[in-house]
């Protein structure tokens, strides 16, 4: 037996923490490449396009600001609901407020992130060397994921995780692909930003151990939509949504094809039969598409798991 | 060296749980002391700062009421445990049930026949004065007559070092999660000591609870469903309905979780709507159901009142339990116990004077000085006149207060409560402490050997509540 509100709790901690871990990467990527970026006369970090690739609102002027003040405001800045400190904390709160469905472990270790991130940004130094911070979201994400999968019964409540994460990394890896997809016509980006784009979805080792250092954005594409084994792709994250699904719905005794299974297995069926040519011929419809499908997902799961309405529920 | 450690070491007139008058170690806290001879302050801070780090990291926190930034504290804990002997547990925990006992049969007679306010041994304009008195509840059939299920009676020792009880929490009582997590993180920093003595285990409160809500289930179901209802996050003891929904493995709900249909109660699941038979409820009478109580409420569910009354749900503690905690109500609890037992009560009473007696009121307004008023409406220490240490101000406050409400006032000798060992910046000082056993009552008693003992952390204090710089530290009550 699981609460709607319970449920509704498990699948943010997860999409909580996946966005926390998508920022903080980013982070960590557009400033290692900004270090190499070209001198003269355009020396600006161009963070335009950090926030882009977030979905989020440039403040005015940023492109001329620097690390210290970028890090500030996305990693720390508790008013801006986005920031890595901002999403952690939310994850958090609604883990307190599942405290007794999640293991003691799961508590601790997101605690003890939380924890972390709030010391880092008392003592400041995180803004003059912000790459370890951004490894301690990562890991501490990372470890959060294999002490849930370790202590916490493979029941509802952990399918209700799963959802939650791969709803958010498909969205967050679509639009990084679009950002780069868009840009790259526009102005032929160069292989720096491509590379860029692998490392921010973790994805540069299992990309040349797939075609070897060669990138070719038509290979990157198809690498971060289509790859069926790589973790971060966005078909691998549409068949974890879709068979986590399905496997609530058989855990709770429903009958099969409910709603939110039959919008999944759309949305992983579009990417398991696409192909990259086709895509490429418009990408941004076929990504828009993709986030479309997703949000249609989260809806159905609101709509039969979480808010349903009562009078369909009761006893006759 | 010892001479560091217990420099300080000051002797009052209260009892203390270490020495005896002479000064002399009591034989159950030798092997304590000659631990705490042979450390250093280095090694104890050390161990302070394990032990705090434990209680951080579990997230065992309390949120400061009144306090916009929501800030969660860590309950203060002290590192030296309060050592209990067995014969002396033996008699709290007899003295303990028989209260209990009474108070259990006090309330479902004040709720139905009414004998003992007919033969006049509780006033009956002192109960219709009650605030906690709920008309709604006279003649609804309680499953099994307990009313009470879980207690946490406050025992402090007098100067004589007999444990005398200081008030009965027949509400919502708090504070055994911090019972559990004391004992676990003493355990953890000091092994050795532990292993020395042989302390009776408290590990099985979670078990025990379930037992005692089981028995309450109304319909004969094989698995009934139980369930911890909390006013939500933000409640100051959210920590523990958390903990206890996990250690008993039932839900957790708030109050949006649940509805009635047809005075059957229901939880929102994702499988549909799922029956409720038991609501261990850590939410005020006042806020249970916004149809019957207070209409503002939002912690509560809309027509609970009326499916408890029609018998298709059990709440624990039941409705109106309220009554018998009431500071003035305490006063007749040896009466009580004389009334339905015919025993003398084991436990004694602290002296306790009711301004709304003429007599009563006449003494307390002439020894305002020297005695504690209470308010019988408040809990957490807020609300009170220590008179030794007030100022002339508050005690014409208190004397305008009382004339103007008498009823809404109890008065009791300033009690120099018991001090323990403590270890307070780096040394070993003496500290007002209290006790708060949890008692359990389903089809019998229990009572897990131990408690929650308070410490008054400011030094001379007399208050050992969270809200007012108090901290607790591990019980241990020994094997025979």
């Amino acid at each position: 037996m699981l609460l709607s509100r319970v449920a509704d709790a498990l699948y943010w901690i997860s999409r909580y923490l996946e966005r926390a871990e998508h920022t903080a990467r980013l982070i960590d990527v557009r400033l290692d490449l900004g270090l190499d970026r070209r001198r003269g006369a355009d020396e600006a970090w161009q963070f335009e396009r950090l926030y882009a690739a977030l979905r989020l609102v440039a403040p005015e002027g940023v492109g001329a600001l620097g690390p210290a003040t970028l890090v500030d405001a996305l990693m720390f800045d508790a008013s801006n609901r986005d920031s890595v400190l901002s999403c952690v904390t939310l994850a958090r709160e609604n883990a307190r407020q599942v405290r007794e469905e999640i293991s003691s472990e799961m508590w601790e270790q997101i605690n003890a992130l939380f924890l972390r991130i709030k010391q880092a940004q008392r003592e400041r130094t995180a803004l003059a060397r912000p790459h370890y911070l951004s490894r301690a979201v990562i890991e501490g994400v990372h470890l959060f994921q294999g002490v849930t999968d370790a202590t916490m019964g493979h029941g509802e409540g952990w399918q209700f995780l799963q959802v939650g994460r791969y709803i958010e990394r498909a969205g967050g890896t679509a639009a990084l692909v679009d950002l780069h997809v868009k840009a790259g016509a526009a102005a032929g980006a160069g292989p720096v930003e491509w590379l860029g784009l692998l490392r921010s979805c973790a994805a540069l080792e299992a990309y040349c151990r797939c075609y070897t250092a060669d990138l070719r954005p038509r290979r990157i594409v198809e690498f971060l939509l289509l790859n069926v084994e790589f973790p971060r792709s966005v078909r691998f994250a549409a068949a974890r949504v879709e068979s986590a699904l399905r496997t609530i719905a058989r855990q709770i005794g429903r009958a099969a094809g409910g709603r939110p299974e039959r919008l999944a297995g759309r949305l992983h069926a579009s990417l398991d039969y696409g192909q990259v040519d086709e895509i490429l011929d418009d990408p941004h419809a076929f990504l828009d598409g993709i986030t479309r499908h997703a949000s249609q997902v989260h809806a159905a799961i609101y709509q039969s798991y979480i808010m349903y309405p009562i009078e369909s529920a009761l006893p006759a | 060296m010892s001479d560091n450690l217990f420099a300080d070491y000051g002797r009052h007139r209260a009892y203390d749980e270490m020495f005896d008058r002479s000064g002399d170690v009591r034989p159950h806290c030798a092997p304590l002391f000659d631990e705490l001879k042979r450390a250093s302050p280095d090694q104890l801070n050390e161990l302070q700062l394990e032990a705090d780090k434990a209680f951080l990291t579990q997230g065992i926190t309390f949120t400061v009421y009144g306090d916009e930034q929501g800030t969660e504290r860590i309950f203060p804990f002290d590192l030296v445990p309060r050592v209990i002997p067995a014969a002396e547990w033996q008699t709290l925990e007899r003295g303990l049930t028989q209260r209990l006992t009474a108070i259990n049969l006090f309330l479902k007679d004040i709720y139905h026949e009414g004998r003992i306010l007919a033969e006049g041994v509780v006033p009956r304009e002192l109960l219709q004065s009650c605030r906690h008195f709920r008309r709604e509840m006279r003649g609804v059939p309680v499953h099994g007559d307990i009313y009470v299920s879980v207690a946490g009676t406050d025992l402090v020792r007098g100067e004589d070092g007999r444990f005398v009880v200081l008030e009965d929490n027949l509400r919502v009582p708090s504070g055994v999660s911090y019972m559990l997590a004391n004992r676990e993180v003493t355990k953890q920093v000091m092994p050795g000591l532990f292993d020395r003595y042989h302390v009776r285990p408290i590990a099985q409160y979670g078990q025990l609870l379930l037992a005692t809500l089981r028995a309450l289930a109304p319909r004969a179901a094989a698995e009934p469903t139980i369930v911890v209802l909390t006013p939500g996050v933000g409640n100051s003891a959210y920590f523990e309905h958390a903990f206890l929904a996990r250690e008993m493995g039932v839900a957790l709900v708030e109050g949006r979780d649940l509805l009635v249909h047809d005075n059957v109660v229901y939880m929102r699941a994702t499988a549909g709507l799922r029956r409720v038979d038991v609501i261990y409820r850590r939410v005020d009478d006042d806020f249970l159901d916004p149809l019957a109580f207070r209409a503002d409420s939002r912690l509560g569910v809309a027509g609970l009142l009326n499916a408890y009354r029609a018998g298709n749900v059990s709440i624990a503690n039941a409705i109106g339990t309220g009554l018998a905690d009431d500071k003035a109500i305490y006063a007749f609890i040896p009466a009580i116990i004389r009334f339905y037992l015919s025993e003398e009560p084991i436990l004694a009473n602290v002296d306790t004077y009711l301004p709304s007696d003429p007599s009563d009121r006449q003494y307390v307004l002439e020894h305002l000085d020297e005695l504690v008023v209470k308010a019988v409406g408040e809990s957490g220490g807020y609300g009170m006149l220590i008179g030794p240490h007030s100022t002339a101000q508050q005690r014409d406050e208190f004397r305008a207060k009382i004339l103007a409400d008498p009823r809404n006032f109890i008065a009791q000798p300033t009690l120099a409560l018991s001090s323990s060992p403590c270890f307070v910046d780096g040394r070993v000082e003496p500290r007002h402490i209290d006790l708060r056993p949890y008692v359990l009552f389903g089809t019998n008693v229990s009572i897990v050997p131990g408690g929650l003992t308070r410490v008054a952390l400011r030094k001379g204090s007399l208050v050992v509540n969270s809200s007012q710089g108090g901290g607790s530290k591990d019980t241990w009550v020994l094997e025979d």
